[in-house]
């Protein structure tokens, strides 16, 4: 397992916010993490990259226990973060922006091969390299914080409602670049409210309900699931 | 040396050296009045420089700023009038003593996320109970006042910071160049890009892997070790210091002045807004009192209308525009 969570909590002041939280992801794979909203997968992420502290459990990455570690430290372990709402810089341009991506240690040597992979892989970021950030549209804010995350050269991705706010054109585009990074072997752990096209991508799936783990298994399986189905898909 | 002047537009630097040549010439032609007003400039040019690498690299609102001008002032002033101590070895005690505040100031914020609106109410408080433990700690001369021994001579000695105007004006020119210079090796290290990203959206700098306390530590320490240094200066350029005055908001506000109207998060921006706001208001001063208008406010009626016209029409301050005008943005303004 590259990434194993057991039983966490997390509580903001008394309100807890995770109940006994276990999840696990294979290397190279993609796992979704369902819900509604208020139901605790940002909360989640927040946790596991060191932004917020749990109270209990453990947060394993590669074996090694990195519960509770400042983020940066979590960063450099390779664990990369695309945070809700799309967190550019809006005043640097395009190119700063994704160097500022690559200001970690394990990243900086191969900043410029980076570069040229992102670019590749977001042809969009080349053509608009020196426009400032803030100017960019909702999609291409997107591909500029996952190509920013990609420049840390992260082995795992947590990707923060990645489709939220997105014309319906655009929310496949997200899903396919997805796609396409956990075919580079990256794993993926994805937090969606689109949860028909999420659990589509994921090899295991787990749906969060206040704060608790209500239900997991294969994509496949939840997507079969009635009371998925009832619940999220409004079938 | 070259990584300071590296990319610099040729430009530039000719227009710095245009200015640095008027600046080291001007005690030679100026009059004790007009010198008077521009060792001012260039205090409030450091000072605001000093502020700016808080608020202006790294995001961090300081509204206290006379707090680190007071503690300097009186812990060098202290040791200088009760021990006898160097003014400059008193120094380092002074930005000793100023950086553990910031720092204290720092934690006490950053660890339990006091941020924005509520950090910058928390350095008005410190330098408020600063203030009032002062105006009655008999042993520094509580509200009475501390004064240094004024000695009238001819000469000037740098070493004890004892001379004329001259003198001063000189020391702090070469504080103000200091400063600019650290700045600039400061904004293009790695720290500076960080602090970029954490004013940018501190959220995202942490999911980037930035270690923003240690970021934001480090620039409460440097603004405030910097600005205990102009406290030194002011201590022993006036030779009195009274708690009212030193540690009061409007000091404060008046530090950052000059940055706001030249340009926040620029280089030059401080140093051109002091050097616009000091005699302006002075000189409309001296007009009130040449025609016999005694408004003792008008001074800060006058910097609240710069504020206000700054504001709204050049929101970016005052140096981008002028900057790009003479073809001088070779300095990256993005912020403004």
């Amino acid at each position: 397992m590259t990434l194993e969570v057991r039983e966490l909590d997390l509580y903001y002041g008394d309100a807890q916010a995770l109940d006994k939280v276990s999840l696990s992801a294979e290397a190279g794979s993609v796992v979704a993490i369902v819900g509604a909203n208020g139901a605790g997968k940002s909360s989640l992420i927040r946790a596991i990259a060191g932004i917020e502290t749990p109270r209990a459990g453990s947060v394993r990455f590669k074996g090694e226990d990195i519960t509770g570690l400042p983020s940066y430290r979590i960063c450099d372990r390779g664990i990369g973060q695309v945070a809700e709402g799309r967190q550019v810089f809006p005043t640097l341009t395009v190119r700063e922006n994704l160097e500022m991506g690559a200001l970690l240690k394990r990243a900086r040597p191969r900043l410029e091969a980076t570069l040229a992979e992102v670019y590749g892989l977001f042809p969009r970021l080349r053509e608009r390299a020196g426009q400032a950030a803030g100017t960019l549209s909702g999609g291409e804010q997107q591909m500029l914080a996952i190509g920013r995350c990609l420049m840390g050269q992260p082995e795992l991705i947590m990707l923060d409602e990645p489709s939220l706010g997105l014309a319906p054109t655009v929310v496949q585009e997200v899903f396919q670049i997805v796609r396409r990074l956990n075919e580079r072997g990256i794993t993926i752990v994805l937090v969606e409210q689109n949860v028909a096209a999420s659990l589509k991508l994921a090899a295991r799936a787990y749906v969060l309900e206040n704060g608790r783990i209500v239900m997991e298994g294969t994509g496949a399986e939840l997507l079969a699931d009635d009371r998925v189905r009832q619940a999220y898909l409004g079938l | 040396m070259r990584s300071l002047l590296e990319g610099i537009p040729r430009r530039s630097l000719a227009a710095l050296a245009v200015a640095g040549v008027a600046l080291l010439a001007a005690p030679a032609i100026a009059d004790a009045y007009v010198l008077s007003v521009l060792i001012l400039c260039l205090y409030f040019a450091y000072v605001g420089q000093a502020w700016n690498i808080m608020m202006g690299f790294a995001g961090q609102l300081s509204l206290g700023h006379s707090l680190y001008v007071g503690v300097g002032a009186y812990v060098s002033a202290l040791l200088f009038v009760k021990f006898g101590v160097n003014p400059w070895i008193g120094a380092l005690a002074a930005i000793a003593v100023c950086t553990a505040l910031g720092l204290a100031i720092g934690v006490l914020a950053f660890r339990f996320g006091i941020a924005g609106v509520y950090f910058a109410i928390l350095t008005i408080a410190f330098a408020e109970f600063t203030r009032i433990g002062f105006d009655h700690w008999q042993w520094a001369g509580a509200s009475g006042g501390l004064f240094l021994p004024v000695e009238y001579r001819e000469t000037s000695d740098v070493l004890t910071l004892r001379g004329s105007p001259a003198m001063f004006y000189y020391v702090m020119l070469a504080f103000t160049v200091g400063a600019l210079a650290l700045c600039r090796l400061l904004l293009a290290s790695r720290l500076g890009y960080y602090w970029r990203a954490i004013r940018e959206d501190a959220a995202a700098a942490e999911a980037l892997g930035i270690n923003a306390f240690g970021c934001k530590m480090a620039a409460v320490a440097l603004s405030a070790a910097l600005t205990a240094l102009g406290g030194v200066f002011f201590a022993f350029y006036y030779n009195n210091l009274f708690p009212e005055q030193i540690f009061s908001i409007g000091r404060s506000i008046e530090i950052i002045l000059g940055p706001i109207i030249g340009g926040i998060g620029t280089l030059i921006g401080p140093i051109v807004g002091a050097f616009l706001l000091t005699p302006l208001a002075d000189s409309l001063s001296e007009l009130m009192a040449w025609l016999g208008i005694d408004t003792p406010g008008v001074k800060h009626v006058f910097y609240g209308a710069c504020l206000l016209v700054v504001v709204v029409f050049l929101p970016h301050g005052v140096w981008p525009p002028i900057a790009r005008l003479l073809g001088l943005d070779g300095e990256r303004t993005r912020r403004g």
